[in-house]
């Protein structure tokens, strides 16, 4: 188990820039998750902590040691790829113990080891099935498998579960969070899954562009989002926004209607600023901004209903079951503390 | 298909398996022929010359191909030839399909336009120099001279093959195996030649069956009866003596064993070889 | 510090120079071998044609070579020659074997036995084939003669490549039998290789069956259709074995084509500095062609 710290880190394809002075600390035995929008970077920058691309600049060290210069096989890490790479004409068992056997242990060790793991994961009918002859999810177990017989310093996993259907997400989801719980290695983990972001990670890395854009705590990202690319990334459905004019204590919307800010907000008088509201903290008011509802959909728990207000398109979660039509005009409010005031211009928060 | 008339479909039918028998014929005829004659007393050989069949049989051609003439001798030349140039070349350009498979460097487009250029060259162009060249290093009327030289003719070919087999070997693999703890070298070894047996496989086959059939080289190079090949052999046969098809016939049915079986043998991936081969070019 | 930075930095350059060199690395056998068993005969073989030899010495002459082409008629009948051969074989190889990849494309009985038959012309040494084909021919023991002869083909039961009317469809009807297995093969794949849910739309579409084929499986085959066109255009352009097999460039020059007249100038008239000059023509004429057809290929895929 080991520390894993970015310093600066960039990287190109030849003329494009993918990775630009990414720094991070992840903590020993950390669970960090890597999110952001197809095509940011994250498995580009997986694979350099991994070895399979140099960087053109910066240093990344596993534990004490610098790697940069270090071939992936003496960076003592497994990965999960999202095509699983099972190696095709190998069974489970020797695929399980093929780094073990590359570094020479000796065979009961690696007996013990495959064993111990495939009983963990439940593979013990399957050890002598090939790759091909396995479902989808236990393809994705033996792969998973395959990186625990190692007990290196550090897991990556990119994009494991995105091949399974829902419902094996979600138990894999489980098994994965409680493996690294009994484990406590370090591990790095790639994802586009909101969910599996929010419940799995210690901490979320947020990236956009090849640019870190707010590291922290899921809640804290969820609560506080430092800018307003993180705030519009993180949860679902999306936050709404609104475009504002700083109007004394208050912020003046585009159709005039005006809204209570938090106390905490640092604005200056006629400051261009975007408001964000989460859809669960608008409610239906009697006064407030006035809004057309589009569309109403039951979706058993809560009621989504999507209405256009303030010059735009916006979603409200009630937990209640409101009895409302297509057309309907209604008021919607949110309480000062529920607001999040981002700065026009940087797209910073700014209370 | 629905939509279409009984009467459609089974002229259809008929029209497709009439049209597959006349091409059957046609593939088979000269081999048949070859075979028939072969079997065919000397006797019978005019007086029969277009009967399907001959009304008696006989081995005799075949004894005395190998107990009288110099074509056993022949074929160990040609199996010696082959075989070598077949493992060479399919080492080599397993290399070579690696490199253009799995790296983006500079001048492997440039690469790969010599390659593919390589396979313009008129082999009458360079037959000339290459007799003197091979000359001076004393490799002329040897078969080192011609393995060397076969070897060259290959290689472009069987390199694209073989990229496009390394091509369909998914790169996440080897970097799993250099993760897991192999050097790229170690990964090669131990993964990807493993699943790319098949297309070797292939490339072994089409580069066997070429060597064992090229007949202008071994003609210009080799001139002592123990170097000669058996293409070259049959040839100098038929001109020297006086014809004696039985015989030839015979041998030329001895020729096409070794390289039918290695074809019936590897035909299911001969076939995808070959396309991969051909489609990336 | 500045020592551990000299030593990254050296660390860095050493492994940027093992990653610039680890696929030349890979390639090197296959380029030393075609360097120098083609590359280097390739380029003795041009100079040569500057030359002109004679049984004991070679004197430069310029462009002399290439002046005496211009009147030799041997070599105009064998362009004429070559590209009758040429076009004539690659055309019925490539239809019959096209049919054939579409004939056993789709399921029918024996199907497995029929692939592996079709198939086995091609793995028969062309100079078998040569052989096979003229003893075919041959009215004595081969049966074509007295086939043509009863069908009205032919006068009388000979053999066509004694003729010189007729004495180039020998080695064009061994060619074809040879040839058909290499198109039906990369056809047939690339045939399987196409979708079929394309073909289940056209047909919701309304389209005919001969629309099906024009619209959908024609376009999808051209890639693959342009290389493999390519790559047997030049083999067969430059291809003597079979000719040489078979007739020789006889009777009378009627089956000479430019591959077999260099080989016979080369080596029964010993001026090789000729037949050098000849077969850079050929060479200049077979890399036009190969870069168009690369540049047509190009073309296709970026449409497609
Ligand atoms: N080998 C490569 N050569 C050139 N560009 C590349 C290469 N690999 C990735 N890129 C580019 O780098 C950028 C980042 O790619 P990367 O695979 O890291 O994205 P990602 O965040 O993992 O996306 P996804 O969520 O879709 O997997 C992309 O714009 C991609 O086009
Ligand atoms: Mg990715």
């Amino acid at each position: 188990m080991a520390s894993v710290s970015l310093r600066s880190v960039h990287k190109k394809f030849g003329p494009i820039t993918v990775l630009q002075s990414i720094d991070l600390d992840i903590e020993d035995g950390e669970f960090v998750v890597l999110v952001g929008p197809s095509g940011c970077g994250k498995s580009t920058l997986l694979r350099s902590i991994a070895g399979l691309e140099t960087i053109n600049g910066g240093e990344i060290h596993i534990g004490e040691r610098q790697v940069n210069h270090v071939a992936p096989k003496d960076r003592d890490i497994a990965m999960v790829f999202q095509s699983y790479a099972l190696y095709p004409h190998m069974d489970v068992r020797r695929n399980m113990g093929f780094s073990l056997n590359l570094r020479k242990s000796p065979t009961r060790m690696v007996v013990e080891r495959v064993s111990a793991a495939s009983t963990k994961l439940g593979l013990n009918s399957l050890l002598d099935r090939l790759p091909k002859q396995l479902s989808g999810g236990q393809r994705q177990r033996v792969a998973m498998g395959r990186a625990i017989v190692r007990n290196p310093q550090v897991f990556l996993f990119d994009e494991p579960l995105s091949n399974l259907d829902a419902k094996l997400r979600a138990t894999m989801r489980t098994e994965i969070k409680a493996l690294h719980q009994s484990l406590k290695t370090t591990a790095i983990y790639v994802t586009h899954d909101q969910v599996e972001a929010m419940t799995m990670a210690n901490r979320i890395v947020v990236m956009s562009d090849g640019v870190i854009q707010q590291v922290g705590a899921p809640l804290e990202l969820y609560d506080r989002p430092a800018n307003i690319f993180v705030a519009g990334f993180i949860g679902s459905p999306t936050m709404n926004f609104f475009d504002a004019v700083i109007d004394g204590k208050q912020a003046g919307l585009a159709d005039g209607s005006l809204l209570a800010l938090p106390a905490s907000a640092a604005v200056t008088e006629g400051q261009k600023v975007v408001i964000g509201i989460r859809p669960e903290h608008l409610h239906f008011t009697d006064t407030g901004i006035p809004g057309t509802v589009v569309v109403v959909e039951p979706l058993g728990m809560s009621t989504q209903v999507t209405l256009d207000a303030a010059r735009e398109r916006v979603t409200l979660l009630a937990l209640e079951r409101p009895v409302l039509a297509p057309g309907d005009r209604k008021h919607l409010t949110a309480r000062p503390q529920d607001i999040h005031v981002f700065d026009r211009a940087s797209g910073l928060r700014v209370n | 298909m629905p939509g279409q008339s009984r009467f459609q479909r089974i002229a259809g039918t008929i029209g497709v398996y009439g049209a597959i028998a006349c091409y059957v014929v046609f593939a088979l005829l000269p081999i048949y022929w070859t075979i028939k004659i072969s079997v065919t007393p000397q006797d019978l050989l005019y007086s029969e010359g277009i009967r399907l069949w001959p009304s008696r049989m006989t081995l005799a051609n075949y004894a005395s191909v190998l107990e009288a003439t110099d074509f056993p001798r022949y074929f160990l030349n040609s199996i010696i030839v082959s075989v070598a140039t077949a493992v060479i070349v399919t080492a080599v350009a397993s290399f070579a399909g690696y490199a253009l498979s799995r790296f983006r460097f500079r001048g492997k487009a440039l690469v790969s336009l010599v390659l593919l250029l390589t396979q313009t060259f008129p082999l009458v162009m360079v037959i000339p120099p290459i007799y003197r060249i091979m000359g001076q290093l004393g490799l002329t009327d040897n078969l080192y001279g011609l393995i060397i030289i076969y070897t060259a003719f290959n290689i472009a070919f069987a390199t694209f093959l073989m990229q496009s087999f390394l091509d369909g070997v998914p790169k996440d693999l080897e970097e799993a195996a250099m993760i897991d703890g192999c050097t790229r070298f170690e990964a090669l070894r131990r993964v990807i030649l493993p699943l790319t047996l098949p297309g070797m496989g292939a490339t072994v086959a089409f580069v066997f069956t070429a060597a064992w059939s090229e007949l202008l080289f071994g003609l210009m190079l080799i001139n002592s009866e123990s170097q000669k090949t058996f293409s070259v052999g049959l040839l100098t046969f038929v001109g020297k003596f006086a014809v004696d098809w039985g015989q030839m016939m015979a041998a030329s049915v001895l020729a096409l064993i070794p390289v039918c079986l290695f074809f019936l043998f590897l035909q299911r991936y001969l076939v995808t070889g070959l396309t991969a081969g051909a489609v990336k070019g | 510090m500045t020592a551990i930075a000299e030593d990254i930095g050296s660390l860095q350059r050493q492994a940027d120079r093992r990653r610039f060199l680890e696929p030349w690395l890979y390639l090197s056998p296959a380029l030393i071998l075609i360097f120098t068993v083609l590359i280097v005969p390739l380029v003795i073989g041009i100079s040569y044609s500057f030359r002109k030899f004679s049984a004991f010495r070679s004197e430069y002459v310029g462009l002399g070579q290439y002046r005496a082409m211009l009147s030799d008629t041997v070599l105009h009948g064998a362009l004429v020659n070559t590209l009758w051969w040429t076009v004539a074989s690659l055309a019925l190889q490539f239809f019959f074997g096209l049919g054939l990849a579409l004939l056993l494309n789709r399921p029918f009985i024996g199907q497995r036995i029929v692939q592996g038959l079709v198939f086995l012309p091609w793995a028969v040494p062309i100079f078998l084939t040569g052989l096979t084909w003229s003893w075919l021919f041959n009215p004595v023991i081969g049966p074509l003669p007295h086939v043509f002869h009863a069908i009205g083909l032919q006068a009388e039961p000979v053999t066509i490549l004694a003729d010189p009317a007729t004495a180039m469809w020998g080695p064009i009807i061994a060619n074809v039998w040879f040839g058909i297995p290499f198109f039906a093969i990369t056809l047939l794949a690339a045939r399987k290789s196409i979708p079929s849910e394309l073909y289940e739309a056209a047909a919701i579409d309304g389209a005919s069956p001969w629309q099906q084929f024009t619209k959908v499986t024609l376009p999808f085959l051209a890639p693959t259709i342009a290389i493999t066109v390519m790559l047997r255009t030049v083999w067969i352009a430059t291809f003597a074995d079979l000719i040489y097999v078979m007739t020789a460039g006889g009777p009378a020059g009627s089956t000479n084509t430019i591959a077999t007249y260099i080989y016979v100038s080369a080596f029964k008239s010993l001026d090789k500095g000729y037949a050098s000059a000849i077969a850079v023509l050929l060479l200049v004429l077979l890399i036009a062609y190969a870069l168009i057809v690369i540049q047509m290929r190009r073309a296709l895929l970026r449409d497609a």
